[in-house]
């Protein structure tokens, strides 16, 4: 079932990752004759999904549907994505006109063309201009371009962000220190489907005859979200 | 299939059934402009529950802060841009209202 890849159907709470610190049954066992610290924060009693995806996780093992290898590899893929991924992308569509429309027209295909395929999603590429500011968030859960910019940050994935973007974009902005002119129009995209969005950031003043790589270190992953503006050389 | 195409005006359908709907309250009701055809995807109304239906074509719909947050003290010009399926859209004219303002 394609429909069961997409982020939003398993909605993002991380508990992979975290699962062997949630973990009421996973003692160390070891007695070496001196006082432990206090609990740790992440020590906690495992809530209701917790035990559920730990369980679920179990089974699947134990029924051979997957191997606990399997499952390692997918996270170690999962967490190797970087926002360095988006940023060469973006540095070239800032020196290269060709692959610009090309991202713009069809930007699976371009990403891909760079060697970072999007595979179980559709991604738009939103170019910021003198005139638009775009900046993406998914106001029903966490959906994210994670294979161009990895793992969404906490912010992101937060009520308070999902909620207020929407509603107050120009005041979330300017707490994230980007504050814009009147005449620019702020364009929220809200992920709400089967599209990823990355915003292509204008590219800042005095960086003629740079090369793509160095362009890309000026390309922050919060400058591909839309919260931030590309830095300045 | 929609006959949808980019720049119709649509309605959102103010409606609130149960289970795994991707429209958020927020855009109900309210008008919008298509902006892009994002081709045909399967609905996660029901792919959430593993049942099977037509394809459903997606699209992407403007919608005007002002119009979505009556109190918005941002510049008329600033949007929200969503991903709908058809069968959220009801096509509609501009208003008089548009006229007016």
């Amino acid at each position: 079932m394609s429909g069961g890849d997409h982020d939003h159907h398993h909605h993002d709470h991380d508990h992979c990752e975290d699962d062997h610190c949630d973990d009421p049954t996973h003692h160390h066992g070891h007695d070496h004759g001196h006082a432990h610290a206090p609990p740790q924060p992440d020590d906690r009693v495992s809530s209701y999904h917790q035990i559920l995806g730990i369980a679920l996780k179990e089974l699947l093992i134990e029924k051979g549907v997957v191997t606990p290898e399997e499952l390692r590899a997918a996270i170690e893929k999962r967490e190797s994505a970087s926002p360095a991924d988006g940023a060469k992308i973006v540095a070239r569509a800032w020196t290269d006109p060709d692959y610009r429309r090309r991202l713009l027209k069809d930007a699976n295909a371009a990403v891909a063309e760079m060697g970072v395929p999007m595979t179980t999603t559709h991604l738009v590429a939103v170019e910021n201009s003198p005139a638009v500011h775009n900046v993406i968030v998914c106001t029903l859960c966490s959906c994210y371009p994670r294979e161009l910019l990895g793992l969404p940050p906490a912010w992101y994935k937060s009520r308070a962000y999902r909620a207020r973007v929407v509603r107050e974009p120009r005041a979330v902005l300017a707490e994230f220190g980007t504050k814009l002119p009147p005449d620019v129009e702020v364009r929220v995209h809200d992920s709400t489907a089967d599209m990823r969005y990355l915003v292509i950031p204008r590219r800042p003043a005095g960086t003629e005859g740079m090369s793509a790589d160095d362009l890309a270190a000026l390309v922050s992953r919060d400058s591909m979200i839309g919260v931030a503006t590309a830095k300045a050389p | 299939m929609s006959a949808l195409r980019t720049g119709d005006y649509v309605i959102v359908r103010d409606d609130f059934p149960p289970g795994h709907v991707r429209t958020p309250v927020y855009v109900r009701g309210k008008r919008g402009r298509v902006v892009r055809k994002l081709g045909e995807f399967q609905n996660p109304e029901l792919i959430a529950y593993r049942l099977e239906g037509p394809a459903k074509a997606l699209f992407a719909v403007r919608f005007a802060q002002t119009d979505l947050w009556p109190d918005y003290r941002g510049p008329r010009g600033d949007t929200v841009d969503l991903d709908l399926y058809e069968h959220w859209l009801t096509p509609a004219g501009p208003e008089p209202e548009e006229q007016q303002a």
